[in-house]
């Protein structure tokens, strides 16, 4: 599978209707699971209407954690296939994985606001959350600054797999740093106390969300490909 | 002498002669005298929450010798020569890290004690902190060495280590400063052997594979 | 000792660029080999790839009679891998450290002695090119990869490393040597690159 995608030729020829399909069942998903968690799923016995805050936090905090180890596995294929396109896969995840993140801490926030009276508690998840989003921040930051297209990938990938490996530490170092501070913690949405009734709009709108993610994914691998094109073709028009 | 001793000694030497020793350490004691100075000298609140804070400055004092390690023996051509050495790129990268941390580290580790008294932390956990900074500054430099490799190439590229070694930084800073805050002593100092046990394994292993990159 | 090296339809490619390809040379033990082209041509990264440095896009690379290729070589590029702040003497033991050589009457050879104390920051260019000299001769290797090795030397500079070269080759040793100008070493083989 992966080799069979692994020639740009065939991507682009792939991507190109792929890109866009993504983006329509995303809308639909969208359509269906806004209205159906903003309106049509029963409020929280103790929050109350702001509960359905979950139907934008949650998935978000799902994604940017999938995002990340899906940028991982490419980061692999990368450094043992040494394939430029695993390169590009994991550099065009990355922004939308850091917004992801982003989305997730200010929805975070908002629904703290009214459940803690701060806009900002240093709950587990979202000190977690917010350790991802700087992980992501590096790792963007790191692929901008070296100039060489070929070297930022191999070294940006090194850096996601040592992130990959620190995460867990991170998730485990914050929990106890957490218990220890024993702050009180509302985000029980996101374990095992959701109520069956919920899950139909939070499945849905996770769903649109990785789609979301798959049509940004692959229309930035398609910008980028088409910019090393016509570098390229630039470079051996003047030589 | 092997290659490992001759990377350790070089590196050891290097640090000493470009007062790579002396700026790190005065970062740290400046960082910590500015604690009392922000906080007010109330023995009590600096007791509850000044120790800890001596982290935060060791933290940014070996934040700010990590640019240099690899990016002066990229830019000299040193690197060229450590991967034509018959010892693994992983072990001179290794003896360059514990180079790092006996020249650099261990004045920090040592400072630390008088820093953690005037810190107002009580005279009983002074063992433990200067411990837990060994440790810590330990685990510190094998997950910096990654990120001082990966932007080797980079001009002025100390910010962006900083930006990329913050997260490797957050675990042994939280175990780190539950000690000093005398939380769970005995818990912490052994997660934060392993911390420091993960990166020093680990962290020259991915720096050596970015070194590789480098030199390409 | 006796080592030599067959190349065959080598191709190296650098960001999109393709700097040559289907090079093939064999470089017999105790030759002295020159590598020649303009400015770009690859000479250096020719030079990078026989060391193991840079990935070949195609090709194969053998020593014959070497055991493992980076035991094998020595690379003088163009840095002189020199830290200001150490003296000659202190590199040549880390030299004879890292490569396991003995190091013995290194600097003597290179005409460095009465420097020996002192820090390379304050060497002159031709000084420190010669430190960088003295590497070759710290741990006996049967390859040299040279780039430009004669930059920064003086007339003095160029008859001691042209000395080096032959001694190294009659010896059963194998050198490569980016240059634009002769080194006053006969030379087995020219490789040219470039197109030329």
């Amino acid at each position: 599978m992966i080799s069979y995608l692994a020639n740009p030729a065939r991507f682009m020829a792939l991507s190109a209707w792929a890109a866009p399909l993504c983006a329509v069942i995303a809308a639909i998903l969208f359509a269906a699971g806004a209205p159906w968690g903003l309106f049509y799923s029963p409020a929280e016995q103790f929050q109350g209407e702001t509960v359905r805050i979950m139907y934008v936090h949650v998935p978000a905090a799902w994604w940017s954690l999938g995002i990340y180890a899906f940028m991982g596995g490419a980061s692999l294929v990368s450094l043992v296939w040494r394939h430029a396109l695993a390169d590009i896969a994991a550099r065009a995840a990355a922004p939308i994985g850091a917004v992801f993140a982003g989305v997730c801490l200010v929805t975070g926030s908002i629904w703290g606001a009214p459940t803690w009276g701060t806009w900002w508690e240093w709950d587990g998840r979202l000190t977690s959350m917010l350790v991802l989003f700087v992980i992501y921040l590096g790792y963007i930051a790191l692929w901008a600054a070296i100039e060489d297209e070929e070297r930022a990938g191999k070294l940006a990938a090194i850096l996601c797999l040592a992130g990959l490996i620190n995460l867990p530490i991170i998730k485990f170092s914050v929990d106890w740093w957490s218990t220890l501070h024993q702050p009180a913690s509302v985000f029980r949405a996101g374990g095992s106390s959701i109520a069956p009734a919920m899950m139909g709009p939070l499945l849905t709108m996770a769903g649109a969300y990785l789609f979301l993610f798959g049509a940004l994914a692959l229309s930035n691998m398609r910008a980028s490909i088409q910019r090393r094109r016509v570098e390229r073709s630039r470079m051996e028009g003047g030589a | 002498m092997n290659p490992f001793l001759a990377t350790f000694r070089r590196d050891f030497a290097l640090h000493w002669a470009g007062g790579g020793v002396l700026a790190p350490l005065g970062y740290f004691l400046g960082a910590t005298l500015l604690v009392p100075l922000a906080m007010g000298p109330e023995r009590t609140l600096l007791a509850a929450a000044g120790p800890p804070l001596i982290w935060i400055a060791a933290a940014l004092a070996v934040l700010a010798t990590l640019e240099r390690v690899f990016q002066a023996d990229l830019e000299d051509g040193s690197l060229d020569q450590m991967l034509l050495s018959p010892a693994p790129l992983e072990a001179l990268v290794l003896a360059k890290g514990a180079a790092l941390w006996i020249a650099v580290g261990v004045p920090i580790v040592l400072a630390g004690a008088p820093a953690a008294v005037a810190l107002q932390a009580p005279p009983e956990r002074v063992a433990a902190i200067v411990a837990s900074l060994g440790l810590g500054l330990a685990a510190f430099i094998g997950a910096g060495l990654v990120g001082a490799a990966v932007t080797a190439g980079v001009k002025r590229g100390g910010v962006l280590i900083a930006l990329i070694v913050v997260p490797f930084f957050a675990p042994p800073i939280i175990f780190g400063s539950a000690v000093a805050s005398g939380d769970d002593i005995d818990a912490a100092l052994s997660v934060l052997a392993g911390c420091a046990l993960g990166a020093v394994a680990l962290g020259p292993i991915a720096a050596a594979a970015a070194l590789r990159l480098q030199a390409e | 000792m006796s080592v030599r090296l067959i190349a065959k339809s080598l191709e190296l490619a650098r960001g999109g660029r393709t700097l040559f390809r289907d090079l093939s040379f064999t470089a017999e033990q105790g030759s002295f080999v020159e590598i020649r082209g303009p400015n770009g041509a690859g000479k250096t990264s020719l030079l990078r790839a026989l060391a193991g440095f840079l990935r070949l896009s195609a090709g194969v690379l053998r020593f014959e009679g070497a055991e493992e290729p980076f035991l094998t070589l020595h690379f003088l590029g163009h840095q002189n891998g020199l830290k200001g702040a150490a003296s000659a003497d202190a590199h040549v033991r880390y030299w004879a450290g890292l490569f396991g050589g003995a190091g013995g009457g290194v600097l003597e050879r290179v005409g460095l002695a009465r420097a020996k104390d002192l820090p390379a920051r304050v060497l002159s260019q031709g000084q420190a090119r010669r430190l960088a000299l003295a590497r070759l001769v710290t741990a006996r290797r049967p390859v040299w990869l040279l780039d430009e090795p004669a930059a920064a030397l003086d007339g003095n500079g160029r008859g001691l490393l042209a000395e080096l070269i032959a001694d190294h080759c009659n010896t059963g040793g194998l050198a490569f040597a980016a240059v634009h100008e002769p080194l006053g070493v006969a030379s087995s083989l020219t490789v040219s690159l470039g197109g030329g």
